[in-house]
């Protein structure tokens, strides 16, 4: 044995008295705090515990998520980077029908049509839309992401990522900055002409200064910005200067006109979010690279429609599994309140996938009290982050953690297990179409994802 | 009176943890019963039982307080008192950044462990021991329920993994001298038990603890580990572990009567082995465990010293039948196999081969041996180690029966047992004039005392053997010959 009597230390789990008896014999103990799994679970989670495939495969996916490369290499509209055609838009979340819509998806699609010149009026788009005049699906079916509506049409520029490691590419549109704005479902007027600026003179600009620049590591950054105070969903203020940073001497010495680069410059640096949209994609790099593991329980989406949550995981591809998205608990801007809010939407949770985020709430103290709590329950959180996934993230490290690395690769059965639910940083979108931002705040998915999970992962398991 | 049911919903405690709290709420003054409990299907039943009214709607994850007292203030006494004693064990405050771990391999990422000790509700158990496997550590199962078939999955991923998996239903272990479950206090030694039986170990271990041998481990395998389907696995993973630990110079084995072919596959097993290894399968025309501790002794070249006996060595054989009340499955078994060479077929409700089953009312039945430990037994109750009431009835009954002619009785004593089973027994055994023979196991270090729990029953008028085979065959002694059940 490997042990002597005053070296041995016990995981104790269930009857304290045990746990008491081996105390009393001068032995350390680790007592569990258990509680039973979600009820109605049971055997579902045993056959897929006893999976002699889980361990390794989980550890494949988790080893796949981290080593995943995610490097800023062109800016393209998504007709030429995803061949969307006139009338074929992307939206985020799983899959949804216009009739189940909540206002502000269809605010954005509204706005898009008119961007897209495809109506003369928002009441003209909204009643094209509806008689299905549209093709829609969800930005993952195409390995891009977008953060609240999601809306993504043909002309409309976006990042493009790539990932050297596993050959992946991915894609995220362009941050419109905060208030009204499209991907909260407004669209008005500002809102349009703010996308043409961003087609016509942001997304040109871009394109020449990415290409100057050379391939930026966007992982790379993501790990400073995580020493700086950013957790990568609700801030990224730091990210936003540290790219700003790698696009300056490309920007400048792009013969573009002084007046563009100014207003490049300066819309850029003026939205502390902008940089969230290279978050994204690089995180979908990241649950790409650990998708398709048979037998792994990895989470490798979640992500919302402003309907249904859906979560996909590793080991069953991608198969969705949904319920009903929850409101935010969170603050409010102005007089807006509960009551204002929309159901939890956007892609913005491949950040919590990818272990930052919500995950990550330890290293951003400036905002827990925007995401309703103290610095203390910021730590505790991550702490039960780390709970319910099977590793780190290397690279990631956390300063207050003692540089632990993020918690990275939800496990759906310590989800189930414990009861204990992925913590998401989120915006709030109003509730009726066009309204635009009315909160922030935090959400978790629905149980019902992890249950109907656990259920096909059973399925799956081959005797 | 007052009847009070209330719900906290999210609030879990294990049922040893509530069976405790309930215990004390019916001690107060004024409360005429108590139940706390988890919503559980059995729990409700209970509570229906004891003419509460059960609540719609709950889960295993809501705790049930019902109280049933003399006024309005007693329920209040006794759910404040309630407060304090669940406030005791406190969860994650709010404000701290601790975080206690939800799962096995939560806690063993928060400490360098090497060992998991698992007592979840047997339904859920394998999850729980499968994360133990996952987190590296060497994992006892103490729960039972586990079914056989996720007993050999457990084993086959312990295998492949290169750690040990005792259990499940495994209540005995010791590694490197500590005891974990229902584990006498033994002193270190040359001595490594492997044991399919955690009773059968247990005497074992103070058969030789008597004649000053000690033990190091005893790893348990749970009392299946001999079967065709599960094959040993735990078993041939435990030799191979004593068998590379340099304290060890012999190692024993010990079980309930195996599956033929398995015995094989261990003999085989252990004749590669290069530590002395010494078979101990209890069975028909096999060694007794007294036989197979004195074979040990021999092993490690010491002095056999005959186990011990208190009080006087009476006889004489009366008319009537042995009745035969255990705690211990395996010492239950082995007095029925000494009995059944002497006496013929006897009854039971875990019959060895050819015995009768008894039914379900377990009235005896001419000679009648009954193992209060039976899973049968202790469903919503603790073990009779713990909670003697069920054999205290029992014994009652059986020395007023004219129809019994002797009693023998277990008494097993270690950690996690019972801290003074002897006076309970005696307080009744003093009572009546029939003969009463004990099988005393235990170790002189036992926290209950050895040698007290050995006085009290003798000066009740019973007779005490520290061999079990030893204390059947006294006990026939007063049984008529020819008698037949």
């Amino acid at each position: 044995m490997t042990a002597g009597g005053s070296d041995l230390t016990v995981v104790t789990a269930g009857v304290t008295m045990l746990a008491d008896a081996l105390r009393d014999q001068g032995v350390a103990t680790v007592d569990v705090a258990w509680t039973p799994p979600v009820a109605g679970t049971e055997d579902d989670l045993t056959a897929v515990m006893l999976d002699p495939r889980r361990v390794p495969a989980n550890a494949r996916a988790h080893a796949a998520m981290t080593a995943a490369a995610a490097a800023l290499v062109d800016v393209r509209p998504a007709d030429e980077a995803l061949g969307l055609r006139a009338g074929h838009f992307l939206h985020a979340g799983p899959p949804i029908t216009w009739d189940r819509m909540s206002g502000p998806l269809r605010g954005a699609l509204i706005g898009a049509v008119v961007y897209e010149g495809l109506a003369d009026s928002t009441d003209h788009a909204e009643a094209r839309l509806g008689a299905g005049d549209f093709t829609f699906e969800p930005a993952h079916h195409h390995g891009a992401v977008g953060p609240m509506a999601g809306v993504v049409s043909g002309s409309m520029w976006m990042f493009e990522l790539y990932d050297e490691t596993s050959g992946n590419r991915s894609w995220c549109s362009l941050n419109e900055g905060l208030g009204k704005v499209l991907r909260y479902g407004a669209y008005s007027p500002e809102v349009i002409e703010r996308l043409r600026w961003m087609r016509d003179v942001l997304g040109p600009a871009l394109q020449t200064t990415t290409r100057a620049s050379g391939p930026i590591d966007i992982v790379a950054i993501i790990a400073q910005m995580l020493q700086m105070g950013d957790e990568g969903h609700n801030r990224n203020r730091a990210g936003t200067l540290m790219l700003l940073k790698e696009w300056l001497p490309g920007l400048v010495g792009s013969g573009l006109p002084t007046g563009d680069i100014c207003d490049v410059a300066a819309f850029v640096s003026g939205n502390d979010h902008f940089f969230l949209n290279l978050v994204m994609p690089a995180c979908k790099l990241m649950t790409s690279a650990a998708s398709g593991v048979p037998g792994s329980t990895v989470v490798t989406t979640m992500a919302r429609n402003g309907t249904d949550f859906g979560i996909q995981v590793s080991g069953l591809g991608d198969e969705w599994f949904t319920g009903p998205a929850q409101v935010a608990d969170g603050l409010y801007l102005g007089n807006f309140g509960p009551d204002d809010a929309n159901p939890d939407i956007g892609d913005s949770a491949i950040t919590e996938t990818a272990g930052v985020g919500g995950f990550a709430m330890a290293t951003a103290p400036a905002i827990v009290r925007f995401v309703g709590g103290s610095v203390a329950d910021a730590i505790a959180t991550t702490r039960r982050m780390y709970d319910i996934c099977v590793g780190e993230h290397q690279r990631w490290a956390l300063p207050i953690m003692d540089f632990r690395g993020t918690p990275t690769g939800i496990d759906v059965t310590s989800v189930l297990r414990t009861a204990q639910l992925p913590q998401i940083n989120t915006g709030m979108a109003g509730r009726v179409a066009g309204v635009g931002q009315v909160g922030a705040g935090l959400v978790s998915p629905p149980m019902e994802c992890f249950e109907k999970a656990i259920a096909a992962l059973a399925q799956a398991v081959t005797r | 009176m007052t009847r009070h049911v209330e719900v906290r919903s999210g609030t879990y405690r294990d049922s040893v943890g509530l069976m405790q709290a309930s215990r004390d709420l019916r001690a107060l003054d004024g409360v005429s019963s108590a139940l706390v409990a988890m919503a559980t299907g059995l729990n409700l039943d209970l509570l229906a039982s004891m003419g509460f009214d059960t609540p719609d709607g709950l889960g295993p994850n809501d705790m049930i307080v019902a109280i049933e007292a003399a006024d309005e203030e007693t329920v209040r006494e006794a759910t404040t008192a309630l407060d304090d004693a669940l406030a005791a064990a406190p969860v994650g405050k709010k404000g701290s950044t601790d975080v206690p771990p939800p799962t096995i391999m939560a806690a063993a990422r928060r400490a360098s462990a090497q060992l998991a000790l698992v007592s979840t509700p047997g339904g859920v158990a394998a999850i729980d021991a499968a994360d133990a496997l996952a987190a590296g550590l060497d994992t006892m199962v103490f729960s039972d329920n586990v079914s056989i078939e996720h007993e050999v999955r457990l084993k086959e991923i312990a295998a492949d993994a290169g750690l040990l998996l005792m259990g499940p239903d495994c209540g005995t272990a010791v590694v490197s001298g500590v005891g974990l479950g229902f584990a006498n206090v033994v002193r270190p030694g040359p001595v490594g038990i492997v044991a399919a039986s955690g009773t059968g170990a247990q005497h074992l271990m103070a058969l030789l603890d008597g004649a000053d041998i000690g033990v190091t481990h005893c790893l348990g395998v749970g009392g299946r580990d001999l079967s065709a389907a599960v094959a040993a696995r735990s078993t041939l993973a435990a030799l191979d572990r004593l068998d590379a630990d340099p304290d060890i110079s012999t190692i024993v084995v010990v079980s309930k009567p195996p599956a033929p072919e398995v015995a094989e596959l261990v003999t085989a097993h252990a004749d590669r082995l290069a530590t002395t290894t010494v078979l101990g399968y209890l069975g028909e025309g096999q060694p007794d465990l007294t036989a197979t501790a004195e074979r040990v002794a021999a092993a490690v070249g010491q002095r056999w010293v005959t186990p011990r006996r208190w009080g006087e060595a009476v006889s004489g054989p009366r008319p009537g039948y042995v009745r035969g009340l255990f705690v211990g499955g395996t010492l239950c078994d082995e007095a029925m196999l000494v009995a059944a060479a002497e006496l013929g077929p006897v009854s039971s409700n875990i019959p060895i081969r050819g015995g009768h089953r008894l039914d379900e009312t377990l009235t005896s039945a001419g000679h009648t041996f009954i193992d209060f430990g039976d899973d049968q037994l202790t469903v919503g109750r603790p073990h009779p180690m713990i909670d003697p009431t069920l054999r205290l009835e029992r014994l009652e009954r059986e020395l007023a029966d004219p129809t019994c002619a002797v009693v023998l009785l277990d008494v097993v004593l270690g950690m996690g047992a019972h801290p003074d089973p002897a006076s309970d027994l005696a307080a009744v055994i003093s009572r009546y004039d029939g003969p009463v023979v004990v099988s005393l196991v235990g170790t002189r270090d036992d926290p209950q005392g050895l040698e007290e729990q050995a006085v009290r029953l003798v000066e009740a008028g019973a007779v005490i053997h520290a061999s079990n085979a030893a204390a059947t065959r006294h006990a026939l002694t007063f049984v008529q010959k020819g008698q037949t059940a």
